[in-house]
């Protein structure tokens, strides 16, 4: 065994002591940020005001069995009891495959309110009949495709007019841009020696260095566009599929869902001052070339 | 209106003083009326180095608490024309600097002043803080060695966060990398941090780079702003950077090891 894999041995157990006490500096960062903001707005108007983009969410779907006001009613408030935390505006796609009844009349209006009285927003819904379509057209949902096998059941050339519409109509339910933009966060001036940014809930994308003495965190991947020469930090939150990206390794520490090397391991690395990216694989930190 | 330029560092020991005492006078020689303040309330030395120290009547902390007029304070330099010297308190400390007091006589001096170079005390505290508050432009002195640098680091971010353009949002400070203390022949030994390495770390603009000198301290005793020996490297390299601060492209000099002839090998150059 190599020096190196020892290494990992023994430091596969360990996880960051207080990853819960890392906060986000939004205090330091934050004047920057938007600072950059209100400059941006102070300039003349030049180039495009936005950009369509093709995206994969996860969204939370709720599959319908059938609507019946009350007792729909009856079984989210035991829901929202069993997991409060869970029902806070979390938007949900309304899936009707799996109705019972497929030709069942649902009144999308009193659903989408008494879905969004317990914190859950649909913003479309997926599958069901083309009366199901209108109706919910009605209630401002666009209605997405059903999945594949039950697709081959509607005509060819329906399902393409279907799929532009649901496509114009989706860029315009907030959604979209509201969890896009929460995702990710991206800086541009150096992160100075003292400097802490957390990206919560997404992704850090940094186009400067990362001085020694300052630290990144994000719940997501970390991508550095320039030495990372600090502490990096992906997934604090436990998401062993984080990956820290960077152009060249000269960083004090990097730590995926807590399992970290230190400069010392690091410096020892054929990738040091090199390109690489930084994945866990079953518990063990990988540094390889990108 | 006044452009005000602080002069920072974070550590200590760096030419803060020097650097303030060399680009005051610089800008001053160049016609624009400067004030110089010293922020180093309770270790003052800007006086000493600008040879002062026997007319200080009134200080920084008497204005700030109304207890003197600004222009009781002003110490005027007698060599420059046009540069003035607003002395730290030595009996206070860095508290008697309130926020509102340090605006009002920035405010104060703006009225007349072309430029105001704040002399920051070291380190991250108060002092230091008052000091880049309300600033445009900050020069970062650095010494070419690692804690030096990682120190500079620190207050550039400081500087992006912690001062009245980063809180409303304002433009950005303008920031400069003034590299001091700075021996092209320990570089070559590999001794010393080279321009390029400390530019890479630190990734902003680089104003000058002074020469290490025997003049520097030389001048700091003698209470002579270094700038004002045209024989000294170190003076010529802070009238370059001064030059650069008022936006003219000034090639960058002695960064190479100087040649020695024969004569001053034999009988040693006094640079």
């Amino acid at each position: 065994m190599t020096k190196t894999e020892d290494t990992i041995e023994e430091l596969k157990n360990n996880t960051i002591p207080n990853r819960e006490e890392f906060k986000p500096a939004n205090e330091q960062n934050g004047g920057n940020l938007q600072s950059k903001a209100s400059l941006n707005n102070s300039q003349p108007p030049s180039g495009p005001t936005f950009n369509l983009k093709g995206s994969q969410l996860t969204l939370m779907v709720l599959e319908l069995h059938e609507f019946h006001f009350d007792r729909f009613n009856q079984q989210m408030t035991q829901a929202t009891q069993r997991a409060p935390n869970f029902f806070q505006q979390t938007p949900v796609v309304l899936s009707l495959e799996k109705l019972s009844n497929p030709n069942e009349n649902i009144d999308f209006i009193d659903l989408s309110q008494l879905c969004q009285e317990y914190g859950l927003y649909p913003v479309a819904i997926k599958g069901g009949s083309e009366e199901h379509q209108l109706a919910a057209i009605v209630a401002g949902l666009p209605r997405i495709p059903a999945s594949k096998n039950r697709e081959s059941l509607t005509p060819q050339k329906q399902d393409s007019s279907q799929n532009k519409e649901t496509k114009s109509l989706s860029t315009k339910a907030p959604v979209d841009t509201a969890t896009l933009s929460a995702i990710s966060q991206t800086v541009t001036r150096p992160v100075r020696s003292g400097q802490q940014i957390y990206a919560q809930g997404g992704d850090l994308i940094v186009l400067a260095p990362v001085s020694a003495g300052a630290e990144v965190l994000a719940d997501g991947n970390i991508h550095v566009y320039g030495p990372l020469r600090g502490r990096a930090l992906a997934g604090v939150k436990g998401n062993s599929n984080a990956r820290i990206f960077c152009h060249s390794l000269e960083a004090e520490l990097i730590s995926i869902a807590g399992h970290y090397k230190v400069s010392e391991d690091l410096r020892s690395q054929p990738l040091w001052k090199q390109p690489m990216q930084a994945r866990l694989d079953s518990k063990h930190l990988i540094i390889e070339k990108i | 209106m006044a452009k005000i330029i602080v002069v920072t560092s974070g550590k200590g020991g760096v030419g803060k003083t020097t650097t303030s005492a060399a680009i005051g006078t610089g800008l001053a020689l160049k016609g624009k009326k400067t004030a110089i303040i010293d922020f180093d309330v309770g270790l003052r030395n800007l006086d000493l180095v600008m040879n002062c120290e026997r007319r200080v009547v009134y200080d920084f902390v008497n204005v700030i608490n109304e207890e003197a007029t600004l222009n009781q304070a002003l110490i005027k330099d007698k060599r420059t024309e046009g540069l003035f010297i607003l002395p730290a308190s030595q009996t206070r400390d860095k508290d008697a600097l309130t926020q509102e007091g340090v605006q009002r006589v920035l405010n104060e001096l703006a009225e007349t002043f072309d430029y105001i170079v704040c002399d920051s005390p070291a380190g991250i505290e108060k002092g230091a803080h008052m000091a880049m508050y309300f600033a445009d432009v900050a020069i970062i002195v650095t010494n070419p060695e690692v804690s030096s640098v990682r120190d500079s680091d620190r207050i550039l971010g400081i500087l992006q966060s912690k001062t009245m353009r980063a809180e409303t949002g304002g433009e950005p400070i303008e920031e400069y990398l003034l590299l001091t203390r700075y021996s092209p022949e320990r570089v070559e030994k590999g001794e010393m941090l080279s321009v390029e390495d400390v530019e890479d770390i630190l990734a902003i603009q680089l104003l000058g780079i002074i020469p290490e000198s025997k003049t520097v301290l030389k001048a700091s005793n003698q209470g002579v702003p270094v700038i004002l020996d045209d024989e000294s490297i170190a003076g010529q390299a802070y009238e370059d950077a001064v030059n650069r601060l008022l936006g003219e492209e000034v090639e960058h000099r002695f960064l190479t090891v100087a040649k020695k002839g024969f004569l001053k090998r034999m009988f040693g150059g006094n640079q």
